[in-house]
């Protein structure tokens, strides 16, 4: 067994000095790859030809009403689909584990379907849906329709951004619920006597802490970046609002571009320092 | 009916252990009665947001609907158009460029994450998982504006290397490629780590002990494990190029014809009226083709999770 792994070990020495400046290589030109545009972007921001480096771009969006508008509009957008998606997922993921295992895969498949269905083709749907309004107008639905498409908030966006966060929440829901005994916690906390609400809010939920935080984080940032469905239904969030205002102003839209990746980053690193302790000591004991 | 029948029936038949039977079968009542109210919104959601949608989709888009009489009646036309002229031109190119960024997406995915892993340093390892987390959430309209400014027209870096001069455009297919690639190398990267973890270095000195070169284990070791791991993330892969429109539409307009785009155009009101269906069609289109490609995957996954689990 020695003599096995030591052989191979040292006439696999040299190789692999000789592979680890491929490596490096190769990572050189995947950081340049990734580095150029977010440097040349920022550069593009502050370069003026007329009056060399200024941040007249920032100051501008800093001042400007519709992006404060628009991304106040996306960071509500966001909060709102993270909360009914979790309110949705979280009670029926928890007792699919504890109560009915023969509806998981039935779960598993509708929260994975939003893959097959792009976006473009769910809103078309949602869009023809909207349309029958006008058939609607002497029932009470009609109201319903308002509010569904009001533009202060939209509701209807929330509604389709928690259909296409499903995919990330159930991954990291059923991630998290693999690596807790939520059986015995729960019979514990019921025999101690809690009750069913204190039970879900005070063992489950701070027991999946990382699975929630993980889910939350990636349908918040998948809703702060979304497009499509936004500008198909005629709703101006941060994006929209990005390429409206990139038809006149470049330099504003690239700023805003920045931003948004900053606000990305932001958000993932909070991910990780919430989440990332536990997850960590989690894997320890499955393994 | 069908609920409280069970429980009486069990305790008649295990009467020797009374004292455990008698909670569990009260725990069992209690969640009985709460287990369903905790999963109906979700169904009940499902059925509106998603159904609803969905099955008007599947449906108008077998109708047409008379412009001049606004009665409408069952026909394949809008499959048919759809299937024809431009917009057959647009979903070739859909799945054209969705296949070729897959294939490429995949390679420099694999090679980089196996660069990282041959690399050994533990903070290297973090440092690129969490910039590919960033750059894998970083696509859509701000993606289009980065790449405008560094490739584009006026582009800092077309300026910088006069890039004009030799005929490059990012308003084209390759364009669009390189592109896409910001976003979908990083999703590569973190879906196939894992994979490669589970590459044993045990199976590399077996290889190695018996004589094989680095280029025979990956051949006929590493790769053939690897395989469906590697398919799994090209389908990946290809279902996000294939669904991704914001990007497109941002960087090119109209100038390389993608379905997703003509879609969202339809549904803008870029359609003859009568048409408006026509979208849904296409919308189907889409559907039926990344079914096809998702459907690959499934047989694959048990497979690769044998090996790597």
């Amino acid at each position: 067994m020695a003599g096995l792994t030591v052989t191979p070990a040292r006439r696999a020495r040299p190789a692999r000095r000789k592979r680890s400046y491929g490596s490096a290589l190769v990572l050189l030109l995947a950081g340049l790859y990734f580095l150029v545009p977010v440097a040349a972007s920022l550069w593009f921001t502050v370069d003026d030809p007329a009056k060399g480096v200024t941040l007249d771009a920032y100051a501008k969006g800093l001042g400007d009403d519709g992006m404060a508008t628009s991304l106040g509009l996306s960071l509500r957008l966001g909060l709102a689909t993270v909360a009914l998606g979790l309110l949705l997922m979280v009670p029926t993921m928890v007792v699919v584990t504890l109560r009915l295992p023969k509806l998981r895969r039935v779960v598993e498949v509708l929260c994975m379907v939003p893959l097959i269905v792009p976006p473009v083709a769910l809103v078309a749907g949602v869009s023809t849906v909207l349309s029958w309004q006008q058939d609607l107008a002497d029932t009470p639905l009609w109201g319903t329709f308002q509010v569904l498409v009001n533009k202060n908030f939209p509701l209807v966006l929330v509604l389709v951004y928690t259909v296409m966060s499903l995919p990330f929440l159930y991954r990291s829901l059923d991630a998290g619920l693999r690596a807790v005994d939520l059986a015995t916690l729960v019979e514990a906390s019921r025999s101690l006597g809690a009750s069913r609400l204190a039970t879900l809010w005070r063992v489950v939920v701070p027991n999946l802490r990382p699975a929630l935080v993980s889910g939350a984080v990636l349908s918040l940032a998948m809703v702060l970046g979304e497009y499509t469905v936004a500008t198909v239904l005629g709703f101006e969030p941060f994006s929209v609002w990005m390429v409206h205002v990139g038809e006149y102003e470049a330099q504003l839209s690239v700023a805003a571009a920045m931003l948004s990746l900053l606000i990305t980053w932001g958000l993932l690193l909070l991910l990780t320092n919430l989440a990332g302790g536990r997850a960590r000591k989690g894997r320890k004991t499955t393994a | 009916m069908a609920v409280t029948t069970p429980a009486p029936a069990r305790t008649s038949e295990e009467p020797a252990p009374p004292a455990p039977a008698r909670p569990a079968r009260r725990r069992g009542a209690a969640v009985r009665r709460w287990r369903w109210p905790a999963v109906v919104p979700f169904f009940a959601f499902m059925a509106v947001c998603f159904g609803l949608p969905a099955c008007t989709l599947a449906y108008n888009a077998f109708t047409v609907i008379d412009p001049d009489t606004g009665a409408s009646h069952h026909s394949l036309e809008n499959v048919r158009t759809s299937l024809s002229g431009a917009y057959a031109t647009g979903l070739a190119g859909s799945v054209k460029l969705s296949l070729l960024s897959a294939v490429v997406a995949t390679v420099l995915g694999t090679v980089i994450a196996q660069a990282v892993l041959a690399s050994r340093r533990s903070a290297l390892r973090k440092a690129v998982v969490s910039a590919s987390g960033v750059f894998a959430n970083f696509s859509g309209a701000p993606l289009a504006f980065a790449f405008i400014a560094t490739l584009g027209t006026t582009g800092t870096v077309t300026r910088l290397l006069h890039l004009k001069a030799t005929g490059f455009s990012l308003y084209t297919f390759a364009g669009l490629v390189l592109a896409y690639l910001y976003f979908m190398v990083p999703l590569m990267i973190v879906t196939i780590l894992p994979a490669l973890d589970g590459v044993r270095a045990q199976w590399r000195e077996a290889a190695a002990s018996c004589g094989a070169t680095r280029a025979q284990f990956w051949r006929h070791v590493g790769l053939p494990v690897l395989m469906p791991s590697l398919l799994g993330g090209a389908v990946l892969m290809f279902g996000t190029a294939f669904a991704s429109h914001a990007t497109a539409a941002v960087m090119t307009g109209s100038s390389v014809p993608l379905i997703t785009i003509q879609i969202a155009n339809a549904l803008s009101g870029n359609v003859l009226v009568g048409q408006e269906n026509l979208a849904l069609a296409m919308s189907l289109n889409m559907v039926v083709i990344a079914l096809l490609v998702m459907a690959v995957q499934i047989p694959l996954q048990r497979r690769s999770n044998r090996w790597l689990g």
